[in-house]
């Protein structure tokens, strides 16, 4: 009796967060997919149903790979989508070689002032991700707080054009994303136990040898949990480039969403997102591993 | 029928009965068997040790009994009552953990109280029996500590206290002392001893210390790969070990191979390739003659002689290759002539004497034909 | 001599990159009060001046952006509070089942899912239900919020599972085996000691949802415009001081609360190694 009420209990545990998860964030991706194979239509919504029915019957089934046809052959999201895999994993290395110092500095610092460090990483973390996209516009604008300080101390005699550049991209993708990169690693770094340096070095390892061949491959976990925290959903990023990003390249986010919202093609729109979640399903796997043994390790 | 009700209202149980019965319980966790076909009976007020090495399924049996984990194969009765449907809080069983558990956001008072609180009882009596046993488990005045601000011989009393203050029928201690220092763990072991003698129940206590064991235990079950090996008085384990694992597991032995030449009803003689005279052993022994055999002797069973002694059996030349001086006694290490090396102990018995045998002195060993055991598993 | 090397790399990077980070931040916060309307030409004879912010109040569009923002931020902190629990927990505490992988994967999977992707498929998903049941009847508050529990959720439950990881299975056996039921163990024993975990969580998922701009521009109806919305709508037509004083006021906020917390944090720390040294005579 006490064992049946257990298990229902244990039950509802955990099928209240599963069943929202099954219907909030798994099954949209079935009806993503579903969408991708159908037509573009002029209705609400507007696309033309896969099935037909007629007398409790299938009568038809119309599926529409052209879709997908169409992301292969328009140079447009083919580049779109190259470029977005290229500024991801540019923005993840330069994530990782600032990010790495940042780590290991804080994880070594006293206890006090690590604290302190650590709260500073993770206040940007906490204020308004679009406002802190937006301050970069106010310092990289051609009359902005950069060129303004050039300018007066006689650097240049003409504005630099920042804005509107990959510069900028790299700029925003990296100041946003820095504290996912930090963290991780931090974690990590924190947990390493300081008389393994003291050991290296009692062996004769100068302080180089010992982080290239005790710190650096202990933290290889630290630094790919950071690396596809940085790169997975930048590869999706909708709002730095819009805001900082060229006008003559557009990343597949931007894409997606001017499919969806300027052009109304959400079958096209659904396609772009079916194959951007192809290409990320091998780094989203890889991730939940690392999760996985992180917790279990625990 | 809650806890409380159980220790106050059974009548003295008849000698049939036991407190503990484990029928022929297995317990697998998916290809592993953790613990296997193990059948054993706890008696009333009995101190019962399981002692084994890590993953011998110590741990995973206490678990069992306390009902967190459910056996694969078998049944557990306590007081004839089987547990199979009974949750872990419902039974008449108290378990005192070896990180000791203690509620980190509670006051050794509420922590000890917890359980009390289960059983729906007036406030005033719960006040009464947490006063009483804090007091006995000499802990008054740290009744609003919280755990953190207490040393670990203080946590370790506010488990116990927690665990027996519902009365159990039984109590479960899993490594009750391994968290201690080796000075306050001896004086904790008088202590617990004490307590149950005062409180009479009943104590399974899994260790992997054998010395935490012979001071407990009244009895001392020794498992090994999931199974129970021997169930004995620690005196017997330690004497008369069963099996092989057994006599090698407790204390340290030399243990020899050898080959039964004489076999009668109250004596075996046993051929060791490795001892230069044959190994007289004053006890049968149940195997076919001719049978492999080992032979174990303690190490402080064989004495040491400057001089050969007159005997034909349980003898052997060698010289002293190492001593180490441990205070109250001293190892002496043994080589013989075929290579093999011998532990012999010889207690200090005066102050003031020098080693009496040095490294390098050659000797002689002896030990009495009630000395050594012999055994087939 | 590489030991000198790293001693000075370090600290330097360091050193740039907090300068990094808040330097941007520090800059807006100066403009917001400068009376020139050309954001980036500090007029110091009019300067500092509050007008951006009086502006800011008499602003009706981000006031009611704000007012509705702040409210889904409400409702999906609480709703991902308690989903976010649950799910932890799970994690945490539940060992292996049946569904254990694929529970995994969909509680850790929204923590990195590119947010088009997720706002895409959700909106999908709202427009198929709307035809099928009728139900959400079209886009506003409600399907805001179920957007931002479903992937703020993955947030509360990452925290309170490692909030929970550190403390001992043995505490809620040991409540069992003290005569506790299951609901009793978690009210009195698993709920205070995750505490802290839930409380964060919260927070954060608060934040989240009133962070969110790329999943609201999907799941949002016409007149459910969220305080990102708007400000990405202004910003994108080019920078206006009015924001700049906007988001002065958000950093200041976040700022203040971070300080408080790590404030208390301490004296909590500190109360607790004097109470370590008072354990540590009483052998």
């Amino acid at each position: 009796m006490a064992a049946r009420g257990l298990r229902l209990g244990r039950l509802l545990v955990i099928g209240v967060p599963m069943g929202w998860l099954l219907l909030f964030f798994l099954a949209p991706f079935l009806i993503d997919f579903k969408i991708s194979l159908s037509e573009v239509r002029l209705a609400i919504p507007p696309y033309a149903p896969l099935l037909e029915w007629a007398d409790g019957k299938l009568v038809a089934l119309h599926l529409h790979l052209t879709n997908y046809r169409y992301l292969f052959t328009d140079s447009l999201y083919v580049s779109a989508y190259g470029y977005s895999l290229k500024v991801a994993a540019v923005s993840t290395v330069l994530c990782l070689l600032l990010g790495y110092p940042m780590a290991l500095g804080i994880a070594r610092a006293e206890p006090a002032r690590r604290n302190l460090l650590l709260m500073l990483v993770i206040l940007p973390f906490w204020t308004s991700f679009l406002l802190r996209v937006y301050a970069w516009m106010g310092l990289l604008r051609n009359n902005g707080l950069i060129n303004n300080l050039l300018l007066w101390a006689g650097v240049i005699d003409t504005p630099i054009q920042m804005m509107q550049t990959d510069f900028a991209v790299y700029l925003g993708i990296v100041y946003s994303y820095l504290p996912f990169m930090i963290l991780p690693l931090y974690t990590n770094l924190e947990k390493h136990d300081g008389t393994l340096l003291e050991a290296a070095a009692d062996l004769g390892a100068k302080p180089l040898a010992a982080f290239l061949r005790v710190t650096l491959p202990l933290s290889v976990p630290g630094i790919l949990a950071g690396a596809l925290l940085v790169f997975i959903p930048v590869v999706g990023e909708y709002v730095i480039p819009t805001l900082l990003g060229r006008p003559d390249q557009l990343m597949i986010g931007r894409v997606l969403s001017d499919e969806f919202f300027a052009n109304r093609d959400w079958p096209v729109a659904s396609a772009v997102a079916m194959l951007m979640l192809l290409l990320l399903v091998a780094p989203i796997v890889a991730f939940q591993r690392l999760q996985n043994n992180a917790s279990e390790a625990r | 029928m809650t806890a409380a009700d159980n220790g106050a209202a059974i009548a003295p149980l008849s000698a049939a009965q036991p407190c503990v019965r484990i029928e022929g319980v297995t317990k697998r966790f998916g290809e592993f068997t953790a613990v296997d076909d193990v059948s054993l009976d706890i008696q009333e007020g009995e101190i019962f040790c399981l002692l084994g090495g890590s993953g011998c399924g110590k741990t995973t049996l206490l678990r069992m009994l306390a009902g967190f984990e459910q056996p694969t194969a078998g049944r557990i009765l306590i007081d004839g009552q089987d547990m199979a449907d009974i949750a872990p809080y419902e039974r008449p069983v108290n378990m005192m953990f070896q990180s000791y558990a203690l509620f980190p956001h509670m006051t050794v008072q509420a922590n000890v109280a917890f359980g009390l609180e289960q059983e729906k009882l007036p406030k005033t009596q719960i006040a009464q029996r947490v006063e009483a046993m804090l007091s006995l488990v000499r802990l008054d005045g740290m009744a609003q500590r919280k755990p953190h601000q207490l040393s670990g011989g203080q946590r370790q009393r506010v488990a116990l206290a927690r665990s027996l203050v519902k009365r159990p029928r039984l109590l479960l201690l899993d490594e009750p002392l391994g968290a201690l220092d080796r000075k306050l763990r001896e004086h904790t072991q008088f202590e617990l001893l004490g307590l149950q003698k005062q409180l009479g129940v009943t104590f399974v206590v899994v260790t992997h210390d054998q010395e935490e064991a012979m001071t407990l235990a009244n009895r001392i079950g020794v498992m090994d790969r999931g199974r129970i090996v021997q169930v004995g008085s620690p005196r017997d384990i330690y004497e008369y070990p069963s099996t092989r694992f057994v006599a090698d597991f407790i204390g340290s032995v030399n243990l020899f191979e050898g080959r039964l030449t004489e076999d009668e009803a109250d004596y075996v003689r046993v051929a060791c390739p490795e001892l230069p005279a044959p190994v007289l052993v004053d006890h049968g022994v149940s195997a076919a003659p001719e049978a492999t055999v080992w032979v174990a002797i303690r190490p402080e069973k064989i004495q040491l002689l400057r001089e050969r002694p007159e005997a034909a059996d349980n003898l052997a030349q060698g010289t002293v290759r190492d001593v180490a001086y441990m205070g109250d006694m001293s190892i002496y290490l043994v080589v013989l002539p075929g290579g093999r090396e011998l532990r012999v102990t010889r207690a200090n018995l005066q102050r003031k004497e020098e080693e009496v045998f040095q490294s390098g002195d050659a000797v002689w060993l002896v030990w009495d034909a009630a000395s050594p055991v012999v055994g087939t598993g | 001599m590489s030991h000198a090397r790293r001693s000075v790399l370090v600290p330097s990077v360091m050193a740039f990159g907090f300068a990094f980070l808040y330097v941007p931040i520090l800059a807006m916060i100066g403009y917001s009060f400068n009376n020139s309307r050309l954001v980036t030409v500090w007029d110091s004879a009019n300067s500092p001046t509050l007008k951006w912010y009086s502006a800011l109040w008499r602003n009706q569009q981000v006031l009611d952006a704000a007012w509705l923002s702040f409210r889904i931020a409400l409702l999906n902190a609480t709703g991902a509070a308690i989903l976010g629990t649950l799910a932890g927990l799970v994690l945490a505490r539940f060992g292996r089942f049946r569904g254990r992988t694929l529970f995994t994967a969909l509680t850790t999977a929204p923590l990195v899912m590119p947010e088009v992707i997720t706002g895409l498929s959700l909106l999908l998903l709202f427009v198929a239900m709307e035809q099928t049941i009728g139900w959400p009847a079209g886009r506003g508050v409600t399907t805001l919020t179920i957007a931002h529990i479903t992937f703020s959720l993955s947030y509360v439950a990452v925290i309170v599972q490692s909030r929970l990881a550190g403390f001992d299975l043995s505490l809620e056996e040991a409540a069992m085996d003290l005569g506790a039921r299951p609901v009793t163990v978690f009210l009195r024993i698993t709920l205070p000691l995750i505490a802290p975990a839930i409380v964060s969580g919260w927070l954060l998922a608060f934040t989240l949802s009133w962070d969110d701009l790329v999943i609201s521009q999907f799941v949002a109806g016409p007149g459910s415009s969220t305080l990102p919305m708007v400000i990405f709508s202004k910003v994108r037509l080019g920078v206006t001081p009015d924001i700049n004083a906007l988001a002065t006021l958000m950093v200041l906020t976040v700022a203040v609360g971070v300080v408080i917390a790590t404030v208390l944090l301490r004296r909590q720390e500190r109360r607790r190694e004097r109470d370590l040294r008072l354990a540590a005579g009483a052998d």
